[in-house]
């Protein structure tokens, strides 16, 4: 066999895998856009029918009027737009201080903030909603919004990693020419940890987008739901209306997806491990 | 500790002495009272995170210790019952069934985990077209709402018209009731977990992207097959990062809650046998207004996760490898 009819052989037998593969992480999707388009009886035959016939379009427009869509929308535009910026506003300036500036105690706050990691959100949950409660933030979405602000420990880290990895020799030069430290962040070193904060930005957002139990816990008012709520609301006592739940979170999903598909090149070359390059 | 490079320099490029006699004494005064501006810059840098891990940390940490010892609830203020909490949950039937249910999904997900990721990651790391495509595609369960997630598999493993006891019966194999039945409960909801790796895939694929190109092309100067290289090159050179998504599989694990929550919901049916240990949680302090008792299991749940993150810390250094040590 010459080499290139085995790199062709090889080259298919990856796209076979790949494509078999892919097949079963494609189900779950497949199915609720295809719920989506069904009515209500059809949603569980047996055997299963993948294509809806006639196919429902006006599950997406019910589904809309059987909760307040655009409500929850905005809430949930809103408050995953916040934190994602207010995530991408602190870990890095926090993350570039961590790497690349010296003071004392950074190195002990540094191993303080990876070991935070380590708590499971349960532990402060309760004294948190209870400062939340005295501060009168519960039924507003500022506790789901504000502690983004305040740097989040897992970017903090992604991001420390990467700024490691740019030269000291940038900041320096910057230095003599009489940049200001401010100025050697902002224009310097933020442009060039771009990919980084961008994975960052994503990891916010596909986390604030689709959270459930902060909303659960802090949004008692139904006018100030997210979507991932309100997705319960179509299951009640008079039984469940799977066609417009799948509609709504088809809505929820595809947002999502484009954003991951054409940034996740550079999403993934934001993560880097290696702390010096 | 989670520098997966395993290095936190400590004072690294310390002002480098720089040439010129005259120059090293000013720096030697220099390394000697500090360089105020920039300890000031870096402080000032650091400070919404020195706040954040204040009031969002380490207030609610010590606070939570304390009302562990209380009687506290929404209703009514607490009053300090020493141990009691921990007494109550030693003799809580639930507490333990929601142990076992947690210990034993974390057995079966977190190294079943590690090992679909990786492989997927190296599949999803071959130079083929329509990567992108693909890469996309193998994240799109973490992307669909928990609550659709739930649903499908309802229906999937529906003992009477779902899919899978479908596929079962044609070829004579009469499946269980699935998320009926106790015994097959946890089973589903692992299977379930196991589809939404795309998390820890992209954790995976930057780490092989940071794997040096040469390493493989000496090795197949050297006639080395796919295995000798997966084996000897990607799999050990992968180690820093399987461990970084080894202490996030168990931190996730043991905090497992949306699924089943979702799933049950919030029922843990059948028999209890999806009653995870937050859950419980979440049912003490938030359905029973037990905060005290809610605050005892948190801190459990805490040493729990700390003393396995240190378990595997310590086995770590023989098993983990660092590029060029």
């Amino acid at each position: 066999m010459d080499g290139t009819r085995k790199k062709k052989v090889t080259r298919f037998s990856a796209h076979l895998v790949l494509i078999i593969a892919s097949f079963f992480f494609m189900i779950p999707f497949i199915w609720m856009v295809s719920t989506s388009l069904k009515p209500l009886t059809q949603v569980f035959t047996f055997p299963p029918e993948w294509i809806p016939k006639p196919v429902k379009w006006s599950n997406y427009i019910d589904a809309m009027n059987y909760i307040p869509f655009f409500t929850y929308l905005k809430n949930t535009t809103i408050i995953t737009l916040v934190s994602t910026i207010g995530a991408v506003l602190s870990c890095p300036i926090v993350a570039y201080s961590f790497a690349k500036l010296k003071w004392p105690g950074r190195n002990i706050l540094f191993i303080i903030t990876i070991g935070v990691m380590m708590i499971p959100g349960q532990v402060t949950m309760i004294p948190l909603f209870l400062l939340f409660e005295k501060l009168g933030l519960v039924g507003t979405p500022y506790p789901l919004i504000i502690p983004a602000f305040f740097g989040i420990p897992f970017y903090i880290f992604l991001l420390r990693q990467f700024f490691m990895g740019l030269p000291d020799s940038l900041r320096e030069a910057a230095k003599i020419d009489g940049a200001s430290e401010f100025r050697i962040y902002w224009q310097i070193m933020l442009p060039l940890a771009k990919p980084a904060v961008l994975a960052v930005g994503l990891f916010q957002f596909m986390a604030s987008w689709t959270d459930f139990i902060g909303p659960l816990l802090y949004l008692t008012d139904s006018v100030q739901y997210t979507l991932s709520l309100g997705l319960q609301q179509f299951q009640s006592q008079k039984g469940s209306e799977w066609g417009l739940m799948m509609a709504v979170s088809t809505m929820m999903t595809v947002p999502v997806i484009i954003l991951f598909f054409f940034l996740q090149k550079t999403f993934i070359k934001g993560i880097t491990f290696s702390g010096i390059k | 500790m989670i520098n997966v490079k395993g290095n936190i320099p400590l004072a690294e490029n310390m002002n480098s002495p720089k040439t010129g006699p005259n120059k090293q004494i000013n720096i030697t005064a220099k390394k000697r009272l500090g360089n105020w501006g920039e300890y000031k810059t870096g402080f000032l840098f650091a400070s919404p995170w020195i706040i954040g891990l204040l009031v969002f940390y380490a207030i609610p940490l010590f606070s939570s210790i304390y009302f562990s010892f209380t009687s506290y609830s929404i209703l009514q203020p607490g009053e300090f019952v020493g141990l009691e909490n921990y007494k109550n949950l030693m003799n809580d039937e639930l507490f333990w069934k929601s142990v076992y249910n947690t210990v034993y999904f974390a057995v079966f997900y977190v190294p079943l985990g590690i090992i679909f990721g990786v492989a997927l990651a190296m599949m999803l790391n071959m130079k083929v077209k329509g990567m992108a495509v693909y890469r996309t595609i193998f994240f799109l369960p973490t992307l669909v709402p928990h609550v659709a997630l739930a649903v499908l598999w309802m229906w999937l493993l529906n003992p009477g018209f779902g899919l899978v006891n479908g596929v079962l019966s044609t070829i004579g194999i009469d499946g269980p009731s699935w998320l009926g039945s106790e015994t097959w409960s946890k089973p589903s909801l692992i299977l379930m977990s196991l589809w939404g790796i795309g998390q820890a895939v992209v954790i995976y694929l930057a780490g092989l992207g940071d794997i040096p190109e040469d390493y493989y092309d000496a090795a197949e100067v050297d006639g080395a097959n796919w295995f000798q290289k997966t084996f000897h090159i990607t799999i050990p050179l992968l180690t820093p990062v399987i461990f970084f998504n080894l202490v996030m599989g168990i931190i996730g694990a043991f905090q497992q809650f949306t699924l089943p929550y979702t799933l049950t919901q919030g029922k843990g049916t059948p028999a209890n046998s999806l009653t995870f240990y937050v859950m419980y949680l979440y049912d003490n302090g938030f359905k029973f207004f037990k905060m005290g008792y809610a605050s005892a299991m948190a801190w459990v749940l805490f040493v729990i996760i700390m003393a396995l993150t240190a378990f595997v810390f310590i086995t770590s250094k023989r098993w983990v490898h660092y590029q060029g040590k």
